[in-house]
């Protein structure tokens, strides 16, 4: 450590580091020996077919599954019981029965936030998605797109250093897709880092600048998000950006 | 025919003028199985919550024998808490039996596991849905019960009234450790019954009309608060 250096100020939980990470349900391996650096301020985008092993990648960075083989370190380990400083966005969010403001302010709780600064954070988190004026409506009546919107507000109040999205935008239209992107952008500008799994090839080139292509399990490749799309390095990648729908 | 006729005629006059044995006997009866109920909630549905977020050994086990009970016999029960109230018993010298409480002793026994059973199952159906967000959020299993409880509490209405209704319904067991004494632990069912026997039909057949009266007003009540919550939580 550094002389200067805040000592109260937590280690950076990144860089993430897996190493040889497998997964297995029963015999069927899902995650098949994948190594690979999480360096602070990237925006990952993980593209794949389907049943690649994209969320199950995901799941196991966040901590939500334990790797059958392999280590997964971070720089700083989180403290058990202690308030996480990694978040994932679910492709459906699950959202509580109360007010849009009760869910932001629930999660603030488990965080350990003092009751007295929860309101506060909860309608600044709001605001910066958008929803200031619907703090008060029940969460679970919002629209598709309001309700991924108040998922990353939730997100956005614990200030975490990770964020994990799983397809966030898969059951959204244009519009709604478009105002979460934004949101994302402004998380990141705002210094989390963004691992996102994505089948939308527009927003993995707005939002990437790293692509990981997983194929069957295996990390074929991790690219620059602009060579990948004109030249990624494996055929399976070329297969696959043939195959899919541009936008 | 003329019979039932007549005396429905006269239960409904009973009521009518609110007879002050009927209006007694009718309290009596909420008292007992409102405070069961509420006991019942207390132990049963965190219970039922914790079983369904908790994995452990002989869960499995735990839950067939908790649907089991559900179908437990009243009268079991009532024969269970009276050998443990009565003067022989291992709690013979706290006196209570034949006293309301020891009839909400009774209904809270006969009533927990239906609870149990009920919301485990409710809590477990939401908790397959919610885990993965819950435990990205920090949650832990012990602090996931609470709140799946309160995320549910609509649907959780339902099962309270089922655990109600068995409670106010139920006779075998206020009979046997209520002992049915008049003015002190007389009940609308063990009313019922007792009367019936003597051919008093009017009483048997007005305490009927009402208990048939109160579930009903009660599911009608449980109905409304569930479709009106739907529409405003979701």
């Amino acid at each position: 450590m550094t002389a200067g250096v805040d000592m109260r100020a937590p280690l950076s939980l990144l860089p993430l580091r897996l190493d040889q990470v497998v997964f297995e349900v029963g015999t069927r391996r899902i995650i098949d020996g994948v190594s690979l650096r999480l360096d602070p301020g990237a925006r990952i985008v993980i593209l794949g077919p389907n049943g690649a092993g994209k969320s199950v990648l995901l799941r196991l960075c966040h901590g939500l599954l334990a790797p059958t083989a392999g280590t997964i370190a971070w720089n700083a380990a989180e403290v058990a019981g202690g308030a996480r400083r990694q978040a994932m966005v679910f492709q459906r969010p699950v959202l509580l029965r109360r007010s849009a403001l009760g869910n932001v302010a629930y999660a603030l709780k488990l965080a350990g936030v003092p009751r007295e600064q929860r309101r506060e954070r909860a309608v600044e988190a709001l605001r910066k998605v958008g929803l200031e004026g619907q703090g008060r409506h029940s969460a679970r009546v919002l629209s598709g797109g309001e309700q991924q919107r108040l998922a990353l507000a939730r997100v956005w109040a614990l200030r975490p250093e990770v964020l994990f999205l799983d397809e966030p935008t898969a059951s959204l239209d244009p519009g709604a897709t478009h105002e979460i992107e934004n949101v994302i952008s402004a998380l990141h500008a705002a210094g989390t880092t963004t691992v996102m799994v994505t089948h939308n090839l527009g927003q993995a080139r707005r939002l990437g600048d790293d692509i990981l292509f997983l194929h069957q399990g295996r990390l074929l490749e991790r690219t620059p998000a602009d060579r990948f799309f004109k030249h990624p390095s494996s055929s399976e990648a070329a297969t696959f950006l043939e195959g899919e729908l541009p936008w | 025919m003329n019979s039932v006729a007549d005396a429905a005629g006269a239960a409904f006059g009973l009521i009518v003028v609110a007879d002050p044995k009927l209006v007694g006997i009718v309290l009596l009866s909420l008292r007992v199985s409102v405070t069961a109920v509420l006991i019942g909630c207390v132990v049963g549905l965190p219970l039922g919550a914790a079983i369904a977020v908790n994995e452990f050994r002989g869960r499995r086990a735990l839950i067939v024998i908790l649907n089991s009970l559900m179908g437990l016999p009243s009268v079991v029960v009532g024969l269970v808490v009276y050998l443990l109230l009565s003067r022989a018993g291992p709690l013979g010298a706290l006196g209570i039996l034949f006293t309301p409480t020891a009839m909400v002793i009774a209904q809270s026994i006969l009533i927990t596991p239906t609870l149990a059973a009920l919301s485990r199952q409710v809590v477990g159906d939401a908790w397959q849905e919610y885990r993965e967000q819950l435990r990205s959020l920090g949650e832990t299993r012990l602090g996931a019960a609470p709140t799946l409880l309160w995320d549910l509490r609509f649907s959780l209405v339902t099962i309270v009234l089922a655990g109600f209704g068995r409670a106010a319904s139920e006779v075998g067991a206020v009979m046997i450790v209520g002992g049915n004494i008049d003015g002190v632990t007389r009940v609308m069912t063990t009313t019922i019954a007792l009367e019936t026997s003597k051919g008093d039909l009017p009483l048997a057949l007005g305490l009927g009309f009402i208990l048939l009266f109160i579930v009903l007003a009660l599911n009608a009540c449980a109905y409304v608060i569930k479709e009106t919550a739907q529409r405003r939580y979701g």
